[in-house]
């Protein structure tokens, strides 16, 4: 395996900075761009900024910031000074990034113009707040500080934490070290086979895993990073254009968005010859619109990356071209990773036998450190076994002899939706938040190619008809837009269990002939 | 040509049977922010610009859906009108 070396991630873009000095190494959606020294030079100004003011190794450094130059050198700058980076939406609700940002007590945060709001309510927790600007621009350290930092540096440092939708309706922070990410960077450089002429995409917002790939494998191999904004990752047409203007050679994103690309009739108009690899993740991509891409987009490599933010990628596979034209049943996520041990077994890590269903059990280096602040959760979060630590994800799969894993679904009420890991209960409890509803209850509903719908069941409070307009806008000021519901259905009361639960089977079969 | 009237009844028709399913008519008014507000998202922006094209046989281009623009169902309305006179000037 070409394994790097390094115990910092931070050590792969100042090795690539030697190497590579003058190679663009990231540009931006607005097409300004730094090359490695510059970019490298920055990360030094912002880690010796974070040190003056007071952050000491082991901080947390949070920034909620648009997709650009500004967000990537204080990722590189945080890890620089041997804290945790913690990015939250740059999109999102400011309540929900506000939780974020207390939970996990970020010393120092960045907030870019126009989301102030994120930093008023904070109490007496408040964190100091930074300045990109002074940060950028702030004295590096001196050659010995930097020296005796650098040779501190350890893989279990935390590297950031990812927040993901939590079961109770608050997020759960995923501690990663920087060990936990350099095996899956290792992994990739053996599997991709990256190179200082490729030319990487980087759709995923940072708070999002599917960034570590973007971020880390093309800063390693001295390759172009090409950031994608807000507005261009939604915008199927442009984005099309785009990914032919930049000559994107590997491209990483959820399968929706990929599907959003086949639509328009896009890809007919633009030559996409460039893309050697194209990776998918983070939920199931349907065969239909993933035969379409792969006709218009023939030569590309395509690759089903599985694993939740905790295990990292733990299980991959390559889509056997061409797709046939009368498949249906959607590809296996396949076997292993090289760095990762796997089990089908019960909830109580007891083996399955080969072929039938069980939970998908990981170990390995890759694997998290526990949730930030969630020592109850924590303590019952691992089971040990023959000296290793086992990680239930909560999916569901089947081990098939000729096509490896399979996944089957989740167990729990954890949707995957626009590659967003969704709990209901979580849009359930911001719905009970609203002072018009009574009752509020979730259900997800597969829809075949448009992956998954978001039906709320909601009782008002008073006898007046509830508005769906009012009802959206509500939900846009409380929830991300991957979580806001598609559709409400209004009932006087919810229908209720023999033991008074809300019947979520009776939900599920609403609308549909019995 | 059709009417701006009837433009602005098919938009709403489309609202009605597609994201806003079972809102009321009346509560989807010709003014009524539809994406700054968050009720639209993405991806509903997306098939509605899908519908319009279709429907009228004009193509949008991106800049035209930016943020602040094809906000409403007056805003597309607009938009519409345009396209289709432009059309016709140019056939």
């Amino acid at each position: 395996m070409a394994v790097s070396g390094a115990r910092n991630l931070a050590e792969l873009l100042e090795a690539s900075a030697r190497l590579h000095p003058d190679a663009i190494a990231v540009v931006a959606p607005d097409l300004s761009q730094l090359t490695y020294r510059q970019l490298n030079d920055r990360a030094d100004r912002v880690a010796a900024y974070l040190i003056a003011r007071g952050v000491a190794p082991g901080d947390r450094v949070g920034f909620c910031l648009p997709k650009g130059l500004a967000s990537v050198s204080i990722l590189f700058g945080a890890m620089k000074a041997r804290a945790a980076y913690v990015p939250v939406d740059w999109q999102g609700p400011a309540a929900r990034n506000r939780s974020i940002l207390a939970d996990c007590g970020v010393a120092l945060l960045f907030v870019g113009d126009g989301r102030e709001d994120v930093l008023k309510e904070f109490g007496a927790a408040a964190p100091r707040n930074g300045s990109v600007a002074e940060a950028i621009a702030h004295a590096p350290l001196d050659a010995g500080a930097n020296e005796t930092l650098a040779h501190a540096r350890d893989g279990k440092d935390l590297a950031y934490i990812l927040y993901t939708s939590g079961s109770t309706g608050v997020p759960n922070g995923v501690m990663l070290t920087h060990a936990n990410a350099l095996v899956f960077v290792d992994w990739c450089s053996e599997t991709f086979k990256p190179t200082s002429a490729d030319r990487f995409s980087s759709h995923a917002p940072f708070h999002f895993d599917l960034s570590v790939l973007d971020l880390y494998v093309s800063l390693k191999h001295g390759a172009m990073l090409c950031l994608i904004g807000e507005e261009l990752g939604k915008d199927p047409k442009s984005l099309t254009k785009w990914i032919a203007q930049q000559k994107i050679t590997l491209w990483y994103s959820t399968p929706s968005v990929l599907a959003l690309l086949t639509e328009f009739n896009a890809i007919e108009r633009h030559d996409l010859s460039s893309l050697r690899i194209v990776n998918f993740a983070s939920e199931v991509f349907p065969v239909a619109p993933l035969r379409r891409l792969t006709r218009l987009v023939p030569n590309a490599s395509y690759f089903n990356l599985y694993g939740p933010t905790e295990t990292n990628v733990c299980t991959f596979a390559q889509i056997p071209l061409p797709v046939a034209d009368d498949r249906t049943r959607p590809y296996p996520i396949g076997a292993l990773c090289s760095h990762c041990e796997g089990r089908v077994a019960d909830a109580r890590n007891n083996l399955a036998k080969r072929g039938q269903e069980g939970l998908l059990w990981i170990a390995g280096p890759s694997l998290f450190q526990g949730y930030w602040n969630r020592p109850d959760v924590n303590a019952a979060l691992f089971v040990e076994d023959h000296g290793r630590r086992w990680y239930n994800t909560g999916d569901v799969v089947r081990d098939d002899p000729r096509d490896g894993l399979i996944f089957v679904g989740r167990r729990d009420r954890m949707v995957k939706r626009r590659g967003y890991r969704i709990e209901l209960g979580e849009i359930e409890a911001a719905l009970q938040r609203n002072p018009e509803l009574r009752e509020a209850a979730v259900v997800a509903l597969e829809d075949g190619e448009a992956s998954v719908t978001i039906r709320a069941h909601v009782s008002g409070k008073h006898d007046a008809r509830l508005s769906i307009v009012a009802l959206k806008r509500w939900c846009a000021g409380a929830l991300p837009a991957s979580m806001s519901p598609d559709l409400f259905v209004f009932h006087d009361a919810l229908p209720r269990t023999s033991t008074d639960k809300v019947d979520y089977q009776a939900l599920r079969k609403h609308g549909t002939k019995a | 040509m059709p009417e701006s009237d009837e433009l602005k009844r098919s938009v709403r028709e489309f609202l009605l049977a597609g994201p806003l399913r079972g809102e009321l008519a009346q509560n989807v008014q010709d003014d009524l922010k539809l994406r700054t507000s968050g009720i639209l998202d993405s991806i509903a922006t997306v098939a509605l610009v899908g519908f319009v094209e279709k429907r009228y046989g004009i193509e949008i281009e991106a800049h035209e859906t930016g943020i602040g623009q094809f906000d409403s169902i007056a805003d597309v309305v607009v938009l519409i009108e345009r396209k289709l006179s432009q059309a016709k000037k140019g056939s």
